[in-house]
Protein backbone atom coordinates (compact mmCIF):
# COMPACT_ATOMS: atom_id res chain seq x y z
CA UNK A 1 0.00 0.00 0.00
CA UNK A 2 1.43 3.37 -0.94
CA UNK A 3 1.69 6.12 1.63
CA UNK A 4 -1.14 8.23 0.36
CA UNK A 5 -3.61 5.40 -0.16
CA UNK A 6 -6.43 6.25 2.24
CA UNK A 7 -6.55 4.33 5.52
CA UNK A 8 -10.25 5.19 5.79
CA UNK A 9 -12.48 5.53 2.81
CA UNK A 10 -16.22 6.23 2.84
CA UNK A 11 -17.89 6.08 -0.56
CA UNK A 12 -21.38 7.33 -1.03
CA UNK A 13 -22.42 6.19 2.45
CA UNK A 14 -26.05 6.54 3.48
CA UNK A 15 -27.72 5.62 6.71
CA UNK A 16 -31.38 5.55 7.67
CA UNK A 17 -33.04 5.39 11.06
CA UNK A 18 -36.43 4.12 9.98
CA UNK A 19 -37.67 6.65 7.43
CA UNK A 20 -35.23 9.31 8.64
CA UNK A 21 -32.05 9.69 6.63
CA UNK A 22 -29.17 10.48 8.98
CA UNK A 23 -26.40 10.24 6.37
CA UNK A 24 -26.93 11.10 2.71
CA UNK A 25 -24.14 10.08 0.37
CA UNK A 26 -21.04 10.73 2.45
CA UNK A 27 -17.68 10.65 0.65
CA UNK A 28 -14.56 10.98 2.75
CA UNK A 29 -11.01 9.68 2.49
CA UNK A 30 -8.48 9.96 5.27
CA UNK A 31 -4.82 9.05 4.81
CA UNK A 32 -2.65 7.57 7.54
CA UNK A 33 -1.44 10.15 10.02
CA UNK A 34 -4.03 12.69 9.00
CA UNK A 35 -6.01 14.65 11.60
CA UNK A 36 -9.54 15.47 10.58
CA UNK A 37 -11.86 17.60 12.70
CA UNK A 38 -15.58 17.25 12.04
CA UNK A 39 -18.01 19.96 13.02
CA UNK A 40 -21.56 20.97 12.25
CA UNK A 41 -24.87 21.69 13.94
CA UNK A 42 -26.54 19.23 16.29
CA UNK A 43 -28.26 16.38 14.48
CA UNK A 44 -26.19 16.80 11.33
CA UNK A 45 -24.92 13.20 11.51
CA UNK A 46 -21.39 13.71 12.87
CA UNK A 47 -21.68 10.96 15.46
CA UNK A 48 -23.47 8.66 13.08
CA UNK A 49 -20.70 9.05 10.52
CA UNK A 50 -17.81 8.22 12.81
CA UNK A 51 -19.79 5.44 14.48
CA UNK A 52 -20.17 3.83 11.06
CA UNK A 53 -16.38 3.70 10.76
CA UNK A 54 -16.10 1.13 13.55
CA UNK A 55 -19.54 -0.25 12.83
CA UNK A 56 -21.27 0.78 16.01
CA UNK A 57 -23.83 1.78 13.39
CA UNK A 58 -24.43 -0.19 10.21
CA UNK A 59 -24.53 1.86 7.03
CA UNK A 60 -27.29 1.07 4.57
CA UNK A 61 -25.75 2.14 1.28
CA UNK A 62 -22.27 2.77 -0.10
CA UNK A 63 -19.02 1.26 1.12
CA UNK A 64 -16.65 1.84 3.99
CA UNK A 65 -13.07 0.56 3.85
CA UNK A 66 -10.80 0.76 6.86
CA UNK A 67 -7.16 -0.26 6.61
CA UNK A 68 -7.94 -2.32 3.53
CA UNK A 69 -10.89 -4.13 5.11
CA UNK A 70 -14.34 -3.53 3.69
CA UNK A 71 -17.01 -3.31 6.39
CA UNK A 72 -19.89 -5.72 5.86
CA UNK A 73 -21.67 -8.48 7.70
CA UNK A 74 -18.53 -10.50 8.41
CA UNK A 75 -18.01 -10.36 12.17
CA UNK A 76 -14.34 -11.30 11.89
CA UNK A 77 -13.73 -8.32 9.64
CA UNK A 78 -15.65 -6.06 11.97
CA UNK A 79 -13.59 -7.16 14.94
CA UNK A 80 -10.38 -6.78 12.98
CA UNK A 81 -11.35 -3.20 12.13
CA UNK A 82 -12.36 -2.45 15.72
CA UNK A 83 -8.94 -3.54 16.93
CA UNK A 84 -7.37 -0.98 14.61
CA UNK A 85 -9.84 1.79 15.41
CA UNK A 86 -10.07 3.16 18.93
CA UNK A 87 -13.05 5.23 20.00
CA UNK A 88 -13.39 7.85 22.71
CA UNK A 89 -16.96 8.68 23.73
CA UNK A 90 -18.57 11.81 25.05
CA UNK A 91 -19.72 9.94 28.16
CA UNK A 92 -16.35 8.17 28.68
CA UNK A 93 -18.06 4.75 29.02
CA UNK A 94 -15.45 3.39 31.37
CA UNK A 95 -16.26 0.02 32.94
CA UNK A 96 -17.38 0.99 36.45
CA UNK A 97 -16.83 -2.43 38.00
CA UNK A 98 -13.18 -2.54 37.00
CA UNK A 99 -10.24 -0.52 38.32
CA UNK A 100 -8.50 1.93 36.04
CA UNK A 101 -5.74 -0.59 35.40
CA UNK A 102 -8.25 -3.35 34.64
CA UNK A 103 -10.12 -1.02 32.32
CA UNK A 104 -6.92 -0.62 30.37
CA UNK A 105 -5.76 -4.23 30.38
CA UNK A 106 -9.02 -6.00 29.60
CA UNK A 107 -8.74 -5.24 25.89
CA UNK A 108 -5.13 -6.35 25.46
CA UNK A 109 -5.72 -9.47 27.58
CA UNK A 110 -9.06 -10.60 26.16
CA UNK A 111 -8.82 -9.36 22.61
CA UNK A 112 -5.10 -9.33 21.87
CA UNK A 113 -4.48 -12.36 24.11
CA UNK A 114 -1.59 -10.61 25.80
CA UNK A 115 -0.10 -11.88 29.05
CA UNK A 116 -1.34 -10.07 32.13
CA UNK A 117 2.07 -8.76 33.19
CA UNK A 118 2.83 -7.38 29.76
CA UNK A 119 -0.62 -5.81 29.49
CA UNK A 120 -0.13 -4.14 32.85
CA UNK A 121 3.18 -2.61 31.96
CA UNK A 122 1.67 -1.43 28.69
CA UNK A 123 -1.25 0.07 30.61
CA UNK A 124 1.00 1.86 33.09
CA UNK A 125 2.97 3.20 30.18
CA UNK A 126 -0.16 4.74 28.65
CA UNK A 127 -1.41 6.04 31.99
CA UNK A 128 1.89 7.89 32.14
CA UNK A 129 1.20 9.27 28.68
CA UNK A 130 -2.13 10.72 29.82
CA UNK A 131 -0.51 12.04 33.02
CA UNK A 132 -2.35 9.97 35.64
CA UNK A 133 -0.03 7.07 36.53
CA UNK A 134 -0.98 7.37 40.20
CA UNK A 135 -4.67 6.52 39.61
CA UNK A 136 -4.15 2.93 38.42
CA UNK A 137 -5.76 1.28 41.45
CA UNK A 138 -8.85 3.48 41.66
CA UNK A 139 -12.32 2.88 40.28
CA UNK A 140 -13.67 5.23 37.59
CA UNK A 141 -16.27 6.71 39.94
CA UNK A 142 -13.45 7.98 42.16
CA UNK A 143 -11.98 10.12 39.38
CA UNK A 144 -12.89 13.55 38.05
CA UNK A 145 -14.46 13.82 34.61
CA UNK A 146 -11.24 14.99 33.04
CA UNK A 147 -9.33 12.09 34.56
CA UNK A 148 -11.99 9.63 33.44
CA UNK A 149 -11.79 10.85 29.88
CA UNK A 150 -8.01 10.53 29.94
CA UNK A 151 -8.37 6.98 31.22
CA UNK A 152 -10.76 6.34 28.33
CA UNK A 153 -8.17 7.66 25.89
CA UNK A 154 -5.51 5.45 27.48
CA UNK A 155 -7.87 2.48 27.23
CA UNK A 156 -8.15 3.04 23.50
CA UNK A 157 -4.40 3.48 23.17
CA UNK A 158 -3.72 0.19 24.95
CA UNK A 159 -5.16 -1.60 21.94
CA UNK A 160 -2.44 0.15 19.94
CA UNK A 161 -4.84 1.22 17.23
CA UNK A 162 -3.82 2.92 14.00
CA UNK A 163 -6.84 5.21 14.09
CA UNK A 164 -8.60 7.04 16.91
CA UNK A 165 -12.14 8.37 16.69
CA UNK A 166 -13.32 11.01 19.15
CA UNK A 167 -17.00 11.86 19.56
CA UNK A 168 -17.20 15.19 21.36
CA UNK A 169 -14.68 14.08 23.98
CA UNK A 170 -14.90 17.30 25.98
CA UNK A 171 -18.61 18.08 25.79
CA UNK A 172 -19.49 16.34 29.05
CA UNK A 173 -16.68 18.00 30.98
CA UNK A 174 -16.65 20.95 33.34
CA UNK A 175 -14.86 23.88 31.67
CA UNK A 176 -11.80 23.68 33.92
CA UNK A 177 -11.15 20.08 32.85
CA UNK A 178 -11.46 20.55 29.12
CA UNK A 179 -7.88 21.64 28.64
CA UNK A 180 -6.28 18.69 30.41
CA UNK A 181 -8.04 16.42 27.91
CA UNK A 182 -7.31 18.60 24.89
CA UNK A 183 -3.63 18.74 25.88
CA UNK A 184 -3.45 14.95 25.81
CA UNK A 185 -5.12 14.94 22.40
CA UNK A 186 -2.67 17.52 21.04
CA UNK A 187 0.21 15.38 22.27
CA UNK A 188 -1.35 12.39 20.57
CA UNK A 189 -1.65 14.29 17.34
CA UNK A 190 2.08 14.90 17.58
CA UNK A 191 2.78 11.16 17.52
CA UNK A 192 1.38 10.74 14.02
CA UNK A 193 -1.81 8.95 15.05
CA UNK A 194 -4.62 9.09 12.50
CA UNK A 195 -7.44 10.98 14.21
CA UNK A 196 -11.00 11.90 13.39
CA UNK A 197 -12.34 14.26 16.00
CA UNK A 198 -15.89 15.50 16.30
CA UNK A 199 -15.65 18.62 18.41
CA UNK A 200 -16.72 22.21 18.77
CA UNK A 201 -13.38 23.17 20.31
CA UNK A 202 -12.20 25.43 17.53
CA UNK A 203 -8.95 26.33 19.24
CA UNK A 204 -8.00 22.68 19.22
CA UNK A 205 -9.11 22.35 15.61
CA UNK A 206 -6.91 25.26 14.51
CA UNK A 207 -3.95 23.78 16.32
CA UNK A 208 -4.05 20.17 15.10
CA UNK A 209 -6.42 19.73 12.18
CA UNK A 210 -5.07 18.97 8.73
CA UNK A 211 -8.58 19.27 7.38
CA UNK A 212 -11.90 20.56 8.62
CA UNK A 213 -15.06 18.72 7.64
CA UNK A 214 -18.31 20.61 7.99
CA UNK A 215 -21.53 18.61 8.02
CA UNK A 216 -25.14 19.56 7.78
CA UNK A 217 -28.30 17.46 7.45
CA UNK A 218 -26.43 14.22 6.79
CA UNK A 219 -24.13 15.67 4.14
CA UNK A 220 -20.57 16.90 4.06
CA UNK A 221 -21.02 20.50 3.00
CA UNK A 222 -17.45 21.67 3.07
CA UNK A 223 -13.95 20.25 3.42
CA UNK A 224 -11.07 22.71 3.82
CA UNK A 225 -7.79 23.23 5.64
CA UNK A 226 -8.37 25.13 8.88
CA UNK A 227 -6.59 28.22 7.62
CA UNK A 228 -9.22 28.56 4.89
CA UNK A 229 -12.16 27.21 6.83
CA UNK A 230 -11.88 29.63 9.72
CA UNK A 231 -11.08 32.75 7.75
CA UNK A 232 -12.93 32.28 4.52
CA UNK A 233 -15.40 29.41 4.41
CA UNK A 234 -16.94 28.72 1.05
CA UNK A 235 -20.49 27.88 2.10
CA UNK A 236 -22.89 30.24 3.79
CA UNK A 237 -23.97 27.46 6.11
CA UNK A 238 -20.43 27.02 7.44
CA UNK A 239 -20.06 30.76 7.79
CA UNK A 240 -23.27 30.99 9.84
CA UNK A 241 -22.24 28.05 11.96
CA UNK A 242 -18.84 29.59 12.69
CA UNK A 243 -20.38 32.94 13.51
CA UNK A 244 -22.63 31.22 15.99
CA UNK A 245 -20.03 29.22 17.86
CA UNK A 246 -17.20 31.76 17.68
CA UNK A 247 -19.43 34.52 19.02
CA UNK A 248 -19.03 33.30 22.58
CA UNK B 1 -41.25 13.11 57.32
CA UNK B 2 -43.58 10.51 58.80
CA UNK B 3 -41.96 8.78 61.72
CA UNK B 4 -42.72 5.14 62.45
CA UNK B 5 -43.99 4.83 66.01
CA UNK B 6 -42.01 2.49 68.21
CA UNK B 7 -44.47 2.36 71.13
CA UNK B 8 -47.85 0.63 71.18
CA UNK B 9 -50.96 2.75 71.15
CA UNK B 10 -54.24 1.72 72.86
CA UNK B 11 -55.61 0.77 69.43
CA UNK B 12 -52.66 -1.57 68.89
CA UNK B 13 -53.45 -3.23 72.22
CA UNK B 14 -57.05 -3.69 71.15
CA UNK B 15 -55.98 -5.35 67.90
CA UNK B 16 -53.59 -7.63 69.76
CA UNK B 17 -56.32 -8.55 72.26
CA UNK B 18 -58.77 -9.44 69.51
CA UNK B 19 -56.11 -11.61 67.83
CA UNK B 20 -55.30 -13.34 71.11
CA UNK B 21 -58.99 -14.06 71.64
CA UNK B 22 -59.20 -15.50 68.17
CA UNK B 23 -56.26 -17.82 68.77
CA UNK B 24 -57.78 -18.91 72.05
CA UNK B 25 -61.11 -19.82 70.41
CA UNK B 26 -59.37 -21.92 67.79
CA UNK B 27 -57.26 -23.59 70.45
CA UNK B 28 -60.38 -24.30 72.50
CA UNK B 29 -62.18 -25.80 69.52
CA UNK B 30 -59.26 -28.05 68.67
CA UNK B 31 -58.73 -29.41 72.15
CA UNK B 32 -62.35 -29.26 73.33
CA UNK B 33 -64.71 -29.93 70.47
CA UNK B 34 -62.38 -32.03 68.33
CA UNK B 35 -61.07 -33.73 71.41
CA UNK B 36 -57.56 -33.39 70.08
CA UNK B 37 -54.76 -34.69 72.22
CA UNK B 38 -51.59 -32.65 71.90
CA UNK B 39 -48.47 -34.79 71.90
CA UNK B 40 -45.67 -32.26 71.47
CA UNK B 41 -43.36 -34.48 73.50
CA UNK B 42 -43.22 -37.00 70.68
CA UNK B 43 -42.02 -34.53 68.06
CA UNK B 44 -38.30 -34.32 68.99
CA UNK B 45 -38.03 -38.05 68.44
CA UNK B 46 -39.07 -37.55 64.83
CA UNK B 47 -36.31 -35.04 64.35
CA UNK B 48 -33.42 -36.86 65.99
CA UNK B 49 -33.78 -40.46 67.06
CA UNK B 50 -31.47 -42.49 69.31
CA UNK B 51 -30.51 -45.63 67.46
CA UNK B 52 -30.21 -48.46 70.01
CA UNK B 53 -28.37 -50.85 67.68
CA UNK B 54 -25.68 -48.44 66.50
CA UNK B 55 -25.66 -46.46 69.71
CA UNK B 56 -25.80 -43.03 68.04
CA UNK B 57 -28.19 -40.26 67.13
CA UNK B 58 -29.70 -40.52 63.65
CA UNK B 59 -31.87 -38.14 61.70
CA UNK B 60 -35.50 -39.17 61.70
CA UNK B 61 -38.28 -38.28 59.24
CA UNK B 62 -38.48 -34.54 59.76
CA UNK B 63 -34.75 -33.89 59.80
CA UNK B 64 -34.21 -36.21 56.84
CA UNK B 65 -36.79 -34.20 54.97
CA UNK B 66 -35.23 -30.91 55.98
CA UNK B 67 -31.80 -32.04 54.82
CA UNK B 68 -33.19 -33.17 51.49
CA UNK B 69 -35.01 -29.86 51.12
CA UNK B 70 -31.76 -27.99 51.75
CA UNK B 71 -29.80 -30.17 49.32
CA UNK B 72 -32.38 -29.82 46.57
CA UNK B 73 -32.68 -26.10 47.14
CA UNK B 74 -28.93 -25.62 46.76
CA UNK B 75 -28.64 -27.70 43.60
CA UNK B 76 -31.79 -26.29 42.06
CA UNK B 77 -30.61 -22.74 42.82
CA UNK B 78 -27.33 -23.33 41.03
CA UNK B 79 -29.06 -24.93 38.07
CA UNK B 80 -31.76 -22.24 37.99
CA UNK B 81 -29.09 -19.54 38.04
CA UNK B 82 -27.32 -21.09 35.06
CA UNK B 83 -30.52 -21.68 33.08
CA UNK B 84 -31.95 -18.33 34.13
CA UNK B 85 -28.84 -16.48 32.98
CA UNK B 86 -29.07 -18.17 29.60
CA UNK B 87 -32.76 -17.29 29.42
CA UNK B 88 -32.14 -13.71 30.46
CA UNK B 89 -29.51 -13.34 27.75
CA UNK B 90 -31.86 -14.95 25.25
CA UNK B 91 -34.57 -12.43 26.17
CA UNK B 92 -32.21 -9.63 25.14
CA UNK B 93 -30.95 -11.35 21.99
CA UNK B 94 -30.95 -9.57 18.66
CA UNK B 95 -32.30 -12.69 16.99
CA UNK B 96 -36.10 -12.60 17.03
CA UNK B 97 -36.57 -16.39 17.08
CA UNK B 98 -34.41 -16.76 20.18
CA UNK B 99 -36.22 -13.90 21.89
CA UNK B 100 -39.60 -15.43 21.09
CA UNK B 101 -38.63 -18.85 22.40
CA UNK B 102 -37.47 -17.41 25.69
CA UNK B 103 -40.60 -15.30 25.92
CA UNK B 104 -42.84 -18.29 25.24
CA UNK B 105 -41.15 -20.27 27.98
CA UNK B 106 -41.71 -17.47 30.44
CA UNK B 107 -45.35 -16.92 29.55
CA UNK B 108 -45.99 -20.65 29.72
CA UNK B 109 -44.70 -20.74 33.28
CA UNK B 110 -46.40 -17.54 34.30
CA UNK B 111 -49.85 -18.57 33.19
CA UNK B 112 -50.04 -22.19 34.26
CA UNK B 113 -50.40 -23.18 37.93
CA UNK B 114 -47.11 -24.32 39.44
CA UNK B 115 -48.48 -27.74 40.35
CA UNK B 116 -49.50 -28.41 36.76
CA UNK B 117 -46.13 -27.19 35.51
CA UNK B 118 -44.38 -29.51 37.92
CA UNK B 119 -46.36 -32.52 36.73
CA UNK B 120 -45.72 -31.64 33.10
CA UNK B 121 -42.01 -31.21 33.60
CA UNK B 122 -41.87 -34.37 35.61
CA UNK B 123 -43.66 -36.68 33.19
CA UNK B 124 -42.46 -35.13 29.95
CA UNK B 125 -38.88 -34.26 30.77
CA UNK B 126 -37.43 -35.57 33.98
CA UNK B 127 -38.70 -39.11 33.81
CA UNK B 128 -37.72 -39.54 30.15
CA UNK B 129 -34.32 -38.14 30.88
CA UNK B 130 -33.77 -40.39 33.90
CA UNK B 131 -34.85 -43.49 31.97
CA UNK B 132 -32.88 -42.60 28.86
CA UNK B 133 -29.64 -42.18 30.77
CA UNK B 134 -30.34 -45.20 32.97
CA UNK B 135 -29.66 -43.10 36.03
CA UNK B 136 -31.76 -45.49 38.10
CA UNK B 137 -29.43 -48.44 37.51
CA UNK B 138 -26.36 -46.35 37.93
CA UNK B 139 -27.51 -44.94 41.27
CA UNK B 140 -28.48 -48.38 42.55
CA UNK B 141 -24.99 -49.55 41.68
CA UNK B 142 -23.48 -46.83 43.82
CA UNK B 143 -25.94 -47.51 46.65
CA UNK B 144 -24.66 -51.10 46.77
CA UNK B 145 -20.99 -50.07 46.93
CA UNK B 146 -19.15 -49.96 50.24
CA UNK B 147 -17.38 -46.60 50.01
CA UNK B 148 -20.12 -44.30 48.86
CA UNK B 149 -19.68 -41.78 51.66
CA UNK B 150 -18.99 -38.84 49.35
CA UNK B 151 -22.03 -39.62 47.23
CA UNK B 152 -24.22 -39.95 50.31
CA UNK B 153 -22.91 -36.68 51.69
CA UNK B 154 -23.92 -34.78 48.57
CA UNK B 155 -27.04 -36.66 47.54
CA UNK B 156 -28.26 -38.58 50.59
CA UNK B 157 -29.59 -42.10 50.16
CA UNK B 158 -28.45 -43.09 46.68
CA UNK B 159 -31.51 -45.26 46.15
CA UNK B 160 -33.53 -42.05 46.17
CA UNK B 161 -31.08 -40.32 43.81
CA UNK B 162 -33.23 -40.54 40.65
CA UNK B 163 -36.23 -39.01 42.37
CA UNK B 164 -34.09 -36.33 43.95
CA UNK B 165 -32.47 -35.44 40.64
CA UNK B 166 -35.76 -35.16 38.84
CA UNK B 167 -37.09 -33.03 41.67
CA UNK B 168 -34.07 -30.75 41.36
CA UNK B 169 -34.44 -30.46 37.59
CA UNK B 170 -38.17 -29.77 37.79
CA UNK B 171 -37.69 -27.12 40.43
CA UNK B 172 -34.81 -25.51 38.54
CA UNK B 173 -36.75 -25.44 35.27
CA UNK B 174 -39.63 -23.85 37.09
CA UNK B 175 -37.60 -21.16 38.85
CA UNK B 176 -35.32 -20.45 35.90
CA UNK B 177 -38.08 -18.53 34.13
CA UNK B 178 -38.28 -16.06 37.00
CA UNK B 179 -34.52 -15.89 37.43
CA UNK B 180 -34.41 -15.20 33.68
CA UNK B 181 -36.73 -12.21 34.07
CA UNK B 182 -34.55 -10.82 36.83
CA UNK B 183 -31.39 -11.30 34.77
CA UNK B 184 -33.04 -9.67 31.77
CA UNK B 185 -33.95 -6.61 33.84
CA UNK B 186 -30.36 -6.46 35.04
CA UNK B 187 -28.90 -6.68 31.56
CA UNK B 188 -31.26 -4.02 30.26
CA UNK B 189 -30.35 -1.68 33.09
CA UNK B 190 -26.74 -1.47 31.86
CA UNK B 191 -26.29 1.65 29.72
CA UNK B 192 -25.75 1.13 26.00
CA UNK B 193 -22.40 2.89 26.20
CA UNK B 194 -20.95 -0.08 28.09
CA UNK B 195 -21.65 -2.39 25.18
CA UNK B 196 -20.36 0.11 22.71
CA UNK B 197 -17.15 0.58 24.65
CA UNK B 198 -16.65 -3.20 24.85
CA UNK B 199 -17.34 -3.57 21.15
CA UNK B 200 -15.14 -0.70 20.16
CA UNK B 201 -12.11 -2.43 21.65
CA UNK B 202 -12.95 -5.47 19.56
CA UNK B 203 -14.43 -7.76 22.20
CA UNK B 204 -16.45 -10.74 21.06
CA UNK B 205 -20.08 -10.94 22.05
CA UNK B 206 -19.26 -13.64 24.59
CA UNK B 207 -16.44 -11.66 26.23
CA UNK B 208 -18.62 -8.58 26.31
CA UNK B 209 -21.26 -10.57 28.21
CA UNK B 210 -18.83 -12.32 30.50
CA UNK B 211 -16.58 -9.46 31.49
CA UNK B 212 -18.63 -6.31 31.02
CA UNK B 213 -22.39 -6.82 31.02
CA UNK B 214 -23.12 -9.77 33.31
CA UNK B 215 -20.80 -8.76 36.18
CA UNK B 216 -22.51 -5.38 36.36
CA UNK B 217 -26.00 -6.74 35.78
CA UNK B 218 -25.68 -9.47 38.40
CA UNK B 219 -24.45 -7.05 41.00
CA UNK B 220 -27.50 -4.88 40.38
CA UNK B 221 -30.02 -7.70 40.69
CA UNK B 222 -28.54 -9.42 43.71
CA UNK B 223 -31.42 -8.40 46.02
CA UNK B 224 -34.26 -9.72 43.79
CA UNK B 225 -32.17 -12.80 43.00
CA UNK B 226 -31.77 -13.65 46.66
CA UNK B 227 -35.52 -13.20 47.13
CA UNK B 228 -36.08 -15.59 44.28
CA UNK B 229 -33.91 -18.19 45.97
CA UNK B 230 -35.98 -17.90 49.11
CA UNK B 231 -39.08 -18.41 46.96
CA UNK B 232 -37.40 -21.47 45.52
CA UNK B 233 -37.07 -23.01 48.97
CA UNK B 234 -40.76 -22.45 49.60
CA UNK B 235 -41.71 -23.71 46.14
CA UNK B 236 -39.69 -26.86 46.75
CA UNK B 237 -42.61 -28.20 48.80
CA UNK B 238 -44.52 -28.64 45.52
CA UNK B 239 -42.21 -31.40 44.38
CA UNK B 240 -43.47 -33.57 47.23
CA UNK B 241 -46.29 -34.23 44.72
CA UNK B 242 -43.88 -36.13 42.52
CA UNK B 243 -42.72 -38.18 45.51
CA UNK B 244 -39.46 -36.43 46.19
CA UNK B 245 -38.82 -37.18 49.84
CA UNK B 246 -38.27 -33.66 51.08
CA UNK B 247 -39.65 -31.96 54.15
CA UNK B 248 -43.27 -31.67 53.06
CA UNK B 249 -43.39 -35.24 51.80
CA UNK B 250 -41.91 -36.54 55.05
CA UNK B 251 -44.40 -34.53 57.06
CA UNK B 252 -47.29 -36.07 55.14
CA UNK B 253 -45.80 -39.47 55.93
CA UNK B 254 -45.44 -38.61 59.59
CA UNK B 255 -49.00 -37.36 59.86
CA UNK B 256 -50.32 -40.47 58.12
CA UNK B 257 -48.61 -42.79 60.56
CA UNK B 258 -48.99 -40.85 63.81
CA UNK B 259 -52.08 -38.61 63.36
CA UNK B 260 -50.16 -35.71 64.93
CA UNK B 261 -51.60 -33.32 62.38
CA UNK B 262 -51.07 -30.04 64.16
CA UNK B 263 -47.71 -30.76 65.82
CA UNK B 264 -46.12 -32.12 62.67
CA UNK B 265 -47.29 -29.32 60.39
CA UNK B 266 -46.44 -26.59 62.88
CA UNK B 267 -42.94 -28.04 63.27
CA UNK B 268 -42.49 -28.20 59.53
CA UNK B 269 -43.75 -24.65 59.20
CA UNK B 270 -41.21 -23.60 61.80
CA UNK B 271 -38.44 -25.33 59.84
CA UNK B 272 -39.35 -23.55 56.63
CA UNK B 273 -39.71 -20.27 58.45
CA UNK B 274 -36.35 -20.48 60.15
CA UNK B 275 -34.65 -21.49 56.91
CA UNK B 276 -36.21 -18.75 54.78
CA UNK B 277 -36.25 -15.99 57.35
CA UNK B 278 -32.70 -16.79 58.39
CA UNK B 279 -31.56 -16.57 54.80
CA UNK B 280 -33.37 -13.32 54.19
CA UNK B 281 -31.70 -11.80 57.26
CA UNK B 282 -28.37 -13.07 56.01
CA UNK B 283 -28.91 -11.66 52.51
CA UNK B 284 -30.01 -8.33 53.89
CA UNK B 285 -26.88 -8.16 55.99
CA UNK B 286 -24.59 -9.14 53.12
CA UNK B 287 -26.27 -6.53 50.98
CA UNK B 288 -25.68 -3.83 53.56
CA UNK B 289 -22.05 -4.84 53.90
CA UNK B 290 -21.63 -4.99 50.15
CA UNK B 291 -22.86 -1.44 49.86
CA UNK B 292 -20.63 -0.12 52.63
N1 LIG C 1 -30.45 5.35 17.17
C1 LIG C 1 -31.12 6.32 16.51
N2 LIG C 1 -32.41 6.16 16.21
C2 LIG C 1 -33.09 7.13 15.55
N3 LIG C 1 -32.56 8.29 15.16
C3 LIG C 1 -31.27 8.50 15.44
C4 LIG C 1 -30.48 7.53 16.14
N4 LIG C 1 -29.23 8.04 16.29
C5 LIG C 1 -29.25 9.24 15.70
N5 LIG C 1 -30.44 9.53 15.20
C6 LIG C 1 -30.81 10.75 14.48
O1 LIG C 1 -29.88 10.93 13.44
C7 LIG C 1 -29.54 12.29 13.32
C8 LIG C 1 -28.05 12.45 13.37
O2 LIG C 1 -27.63 12.13 14.66
P1 LIG C 1 -26.14 12.27 15.17
O3 LIG C 1 -26.09 11.81 16.57
O4 LIG C 1 -25.24 11.64 14.20
O5 LIG C 1 -25.95 13.85 15.11
P2 LIG C 1 -24.74 14.70 15.62
O6 LIG C 1 -24.29 15.50 14.48
O7 LIG C 1 -23.74 13.83 16.29
O8 LIG C 1 -25.42 15.65 16.67
P3 LIG C 1 -24.92 16.14 18.10
O9 LIG C 1 -24.06 17.31 17.86
O10 LIG C 1 -26.20 16.53 18.79
O11 LIG C 1 -24.23 15.00 18.76
C9 LIG C 1 -30.26 13.02 14.42
O12 LIG C 1 -31.39 13.67 13.88
C10 LIG C 1 -30.69 11.96 15.37
O13 LIG C 1 -31.94 12.28 15.94
MG1 LIG D 1 -23.13 13.52 18.30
Amino acid sequence: MSDDAPIIELRNVSKFFGPFQALAGINLSVVAGERVVVCGPSGSGKSTMIRCINRLEEHDQGSITVDGISLGEDTKDIRAVRQEVGMVFQQFNLFPHLTVLENLTIGPIRVRKMEKARAESLARNYLERVHIPEQAGKYPAQLSGGQQQRVAIARSLCMEPRILLFDEPTSALDPEMINEVLDVMVELAGTGMTMIVVTHEMGFARKVADRMVFMEAGRIVEVAPPSVFFTNPESDRARMFLDQILEH
Amino acid sequence: MHKTRKRLHWLDWLILAVLAGFVFVIWYRISGTLNYKWQWERIPNYILRWDEEDGRWVANLLLQGLITTIRISIYASILALILGTILGIARCAENLAIRMLARTYLEFLRNIPPVVVVFIFFFFLSEQFITALNIEGWARGIARQENNGVWEFFFGDMRLFPSMISGTIVLALFESAFVGEIVRAGIQSIPRGQREAARSIGMTWLDEMRFIILPQAMRKVLPPLSNQFISLIKDSSIISLISVQELTYKTVELVASTRMIFEAWLTTAAFYFILCFGLSLLFRRLEREGRA
